[in-house]
Parts: C-alpha cells; structure tokens; sequence
C-alpha cells in the first residue's frame, strides 16, 4: 500500500493538522489534533456524532480558524490546479438555479479561461462520472447519487489535489452509496487525489480509507490510527479482512457512540 | 370502493391466526368493513372557472338588484352606468390622459423604490455596520403613513410630478428593503460556504449566489409594493394633480358622481390585476427552475 501511494507522491502538495484545538465558548470541540495527510492518500476520520469531524474538515480546508493549533500544507500544487484544497459536501450545495453544466463552470468562471476552454473542462469532467446526458438538467431533476456526482465533478474540475470530503455519502440510499463507493473507488486510481473523508459510517471508512483516524467524543481527540493494508482496487475481494477491521472500529466506537446519543447538541 | 378490496386480499382469519389465544374472538365481532378513510381536505386543486363566474355573478346581482330598485341608484349605481361613464371616457379620449399620468407616476415611482430598496436591502443583508445602522432607521419609518409626509414632499419636491412620485418611492421603498434583506437572509448558508471553498470572488458570490437566491423573496416584495404603489397613487394625486386616475376619483367623489367613481376604481382595479399578472409572468420566467 506505502509504495502504491509514495510511486503518485513526488513532491505534491500535503496537508499537515498541527495540534488542532478548538471550543466554542466553554465547550471544548476539539483538542489536541495532529495527522498528516500524504500525497495520494485517502484518511478517513470516523467518531461518534457531535465530536467535532465536520468541524475538523473546515479547518482543515481554510473556512474556519481553530482556537488552538494550526494547519499547514507543504509541496507545491501543480500550476494546472485551479483550486488544490476542494470541499466535497454531505448536501451537494448545488445552485437550484443553474444546470449540472452551470454549476460546474460556476467554479470555473473565476479563473481565466476561455469560453471553449471552460466548456471543454465541463464536458470533459462530466463525461468522467459519466453525466454528459444530464448536462442541461436541473439539480431538481436529479436523484441525490447523480446530485453527488454532479457535486464530484465539479470538485474535479478544478483540478484538486486535496479532496476534503465531508459525509458525501449520507444523505443516500445504501445502494446508491455502493455505486458512488466504487465510481470514488475507480476515479482515486485514475487521479490519485488525497482526501480526507468524513463519514460515521463505518464500512465507508474501511472500503475507502488508506488510514482511518478514530475520533473520541466531545472533545474530540484522536483515539487511535488503523492502517488498512489492502490496495483499494483489491478491497472488494477481502470482504473478512475488512470486516474485522470494521468489527474492531465498532469495538472503539460503540460506548462513546451511546454516550454522543444522549448528548444535546449545540454543534 | 377500491380500499375495501385492497383489504379484501387479506382475510380477517390470516391477521387473526397468530394471537391464537385471544379471548372472546368470535366470528360476528370480525365483520369485515373499510377502513373509514381520514385523509382529504386541506389540499388545493386548481378551479379555473370559478374566480371570473364569481365576479360576473356579483355583476349580475348587482345590475338585477339596481334595475328592480331594490338597490337604491343615489347610494350604488348600477354596473352597466358605470360602464356607460367608462364610454364616455373613451370616447372623450380623456382615459389615456388619466391613464397615461397614472401609470408613469407609478412606474417611475416603483422603479426607483424598488431600485433603491434592492441596493439598501442589499447592504443590510450583507455588511455589519449597514445592518446595525440602517435596519433600525428602516423599522422606525416603515409604519409612517407616506399619505401624511404628502404636505412635507410638496414643499420639498414642488407640487408638480415631484411630490406625486415620491410618495410612490417612499411608499415602495420601505417593504423592498424589508422583503430584500429577509431574502438576503435567508439564503442557504452552505452554498456560500461552498463559493467560498471553490475560492470565488466576493462579488461573484453575491453575483451568483447570494442574489438569485434572495430573487423569490425580493420579488413578492415586489407583489407587495406595487400594490401599495397603487394606493399610494391616488393619495398622491389628491393635491394638485389635474390628471390621473386618482385625481379623476376624487373629483367625481366630491361632485358625488357615482357612476364615474366606480369606474375610476375599475381602472385601479384592472391596473392592480395587470402588475399582479405581470410579476407572475416574471416569476415564471426568472424561477423557472423550480418547477
């Protein structure tokens, strides 16, 4: 698995969690976390809800400041990544009044391209999560998998090096989440993107995560780090492997899931 | 008809068979019956005859009740001489005359409230300093009646056009900025967070984002404050104004020519349901996307 990620590695760009902490008022949020997130790597963060993920993400992506602690990146991103730190959010935030086109060129229309270069980009990223047939359609029309692709290739269109995906998958039915589970699967290899993933579904975290970051209750702290040593492209194959490392995640996560349950939530 | 036979599918047997010790289950207490049906009500299905049939059955009523005299022709003239009063208008050429003062003191006066009223809602929506200084000034002048400041705006704007179409702007102004800025507010959160992870620019975001989300809202303001133009027109035109609808009520008012009167308040009624059909039209066109 090492050599399969450091082979896409060479010098790109890698996001470092440095000491993160953060609270709101009296609450503590978040304390004390630090990881880093390699070149070609997918980290998956999983925690009981309320412990502070979702709010990990926007740190790590530059739309919040923790209180404590910082983020850096290092490398450089190639000159063709028009936007290197991209979000990938659990409710689409697609614009209802633009089509699936609209709102890929929407991110795009900020930068200095052409009008055929913009248009060539949108045809092409929609052509690789297989939309081209729904370009001229409104977000109301589509079911919540095609949103989340429209989603996908809008975040792919402008180059990305660092994918911060936050639940992308929970707002779907599980079978529709299996497909997008295996499109991500396919498009990781073609494009070897890192991510962050965001999930509290376990299974998730294990068929996608090259590392899988555990996160305790409020405050949230890093509880332990369980590598996955299976290729992604070979996950579907080792259904007993994966699943004890799920039954072992289950095993952290289950009291600390019960005790989030009986929280109130002032997130 | 059909529930009873939905549930004729299953027998009353079958349900009952797994609670084998129920007491006092005997075969006339299981007589099989629908399922008395709740749902209905309180929704809208589209009638499109019944508004228009309503207003001819009043019309009708109305003209039986003033021929017979059981409506007295000195308090209520009947429909058909008000219609004759309308001919005249026409005939004379005197309607467009009112007609054409009215409405450019409305359009000018609308057009440059509800300008003003996006850009200051705008502001609100969007700065600290806009909001904390401005909606409280707003919240203090909205409720003033404009109709009172009318003396106020004659000196100010002269007696002319001037006064009449600031009536109109202050009346608009006030419910845009209202409409505006609740838009603005309302707008969902998260694709202005999305803009800003895709790094767009702060006008772009207002551009893009910000501004045809807040659309839906800013134009039922609209809806709103063109109606209250209308009011606020023949207000207006109660000084100093020798055309216009309003100023054509006023003077068959006091002259107590009823007949005319109604058919002032005809045309005022027929330049309300045309904005309103106009705004609709403009929804439909600038929301599209929603149905």
């Amino acid at each position: 698995m090492r050599r399969e990620i450091l082979s896409a590695a060479a010098h790109r760009l890698e996001l470092i969690a440095d000491k993160i902490g953060h609270r709101y008022g009296d609450t503590a949020v978040l304390s004390d976390i630090s990881f880093r997130l390699g070149a070609g790597e997918i980290v998956a963060v999983i925690g009981p809800s309320g412990c502070g993920k979702s709010t990990l993400l926007r740190f790590l992506g530059g739309l919040e400041r923790p209180t404590e602690g910082a983020v850096f990146v290092e490398g450089d991103a190639p000159s063709g990544s028009l936007n290197p730190i991209t979000y990938v959010f659990q409710d689409f935030a697609l614009l209802p009044w633009r089509t699936a086109a609209g709102n890929i060129a929407l991110v795009l229309e900020d930068h200095k391209l052409s009008e055929s270069e913009r248009s060539a980009i949108v045809a092409d990223v929609l052509a690789r999560t297989k939309l081209t047939e729904f370009a001229r359609a409104w977000p109301r029309q589509l079911s919540g998998g095609m949103k989340q692709r429209v989603a996908i290739a809008r975040a792919l269109s402008v180059r990305p090096q660092i994918m911060l995906m936050d639940e992308p998958l929970s707002a779907l039915d599980s079978q529709t989440r299996a497909f997008l589970m295996d499109d991500l699967v396919d498009l990781w290899q073609r494009e070897r993107f890192s991510a962050c993933y965001v999930t509290h579904n376990l299974a998730e975290a294990v068929r996608l995560g090259h590392r899988i970051v555990v996160l305790s209750g409020r405050p949230g702290t890093i509880r332990e780090v369980i590598s996955v040593d299976v290729p992604l492209e070979e996950r579907a194959a080792h259904v007993n492997e994966l699943s004890a490392i799920e039954q072992r995640l289950w095993a952290l996560l289950r009291d600390e899931a019960r005790d989030a349950d009986r929280e109130l939530i002032g997130d | 008809m059909k529930r009873g036979m939905l549930i004729g599918s299953l027998s009353v047997t079958d349900l009952s068979a797994p609670g084998t010790a129920a007491p006092g289950t005997k075969e006339k207490t299981a007589r099989r019956r629908p399922v008395p049906f709740r749902g209905g009500s309180f929704r809208h299905r589209p009638i499109v005859f019944a508004g228009p049939l309503l207003f001819i059955a009043i019309f009708v009523l109305w003209e039986v009740g003033s021929r017979s005299g059981f409506i007295d022709a000195k308090a209520l003239p009947a429909p058909s001489e008000a219609l004759a009063a309308l001919g005249d208008l026409v005939e004379t050429g005197m309607l467009w005359r009112h007609l054409g003062a009215s409405l450019s003191r409305l359009v000018t006066g609308w057009t440059i409230g509800t300008a003003c009223g996006i850009a200051v809602g705008l502001a609100i929506g969007l700065f600290a300093l806009a909001r904390a200084s401005l909606s409280p000034l707003v919240s203090a002048l909205f409720p003033i009646p404009k109709i009172a400041l009318l003396p106020l705006f004659v000196i100010w704007f002269g007696i002319g056009e001037g006064s009449k179409v600031a009536t109109i702007v202050f009346g608009t102004f006030f419910p845009t900025v209202i409409a505006t800025y609740g838009g603005v507010d309302n707008v969902d959160r998260t694709l202005i967070r999305m803009g800003q992870s895709f790094g767009l620019s702060w006008r772009s975001i207002v551009r893009k984002i910000i501004l045809p989300g807040a659309l839906p809202a800013i134009l039922s303001g609209a809806r709103i404050s063109a109606s209250i133009g209308i009011v606020l027109l023949v207000a207006a035109e109660m000084i100093g104004a020798e055309y216009g609808l309003g100023a054509y009520v006023l003077m068959a008012g006091s002259l107590f020519a009823l007949d005319q009167l109604i058919a002032g308040v005809a045309m005022l009624s027929v330049i309300g349901l045309c904005v309103a059909w106009l705004i609709g039209r403009a929804e439909r066109h600038l929301l599209d996307y929603r149905t």
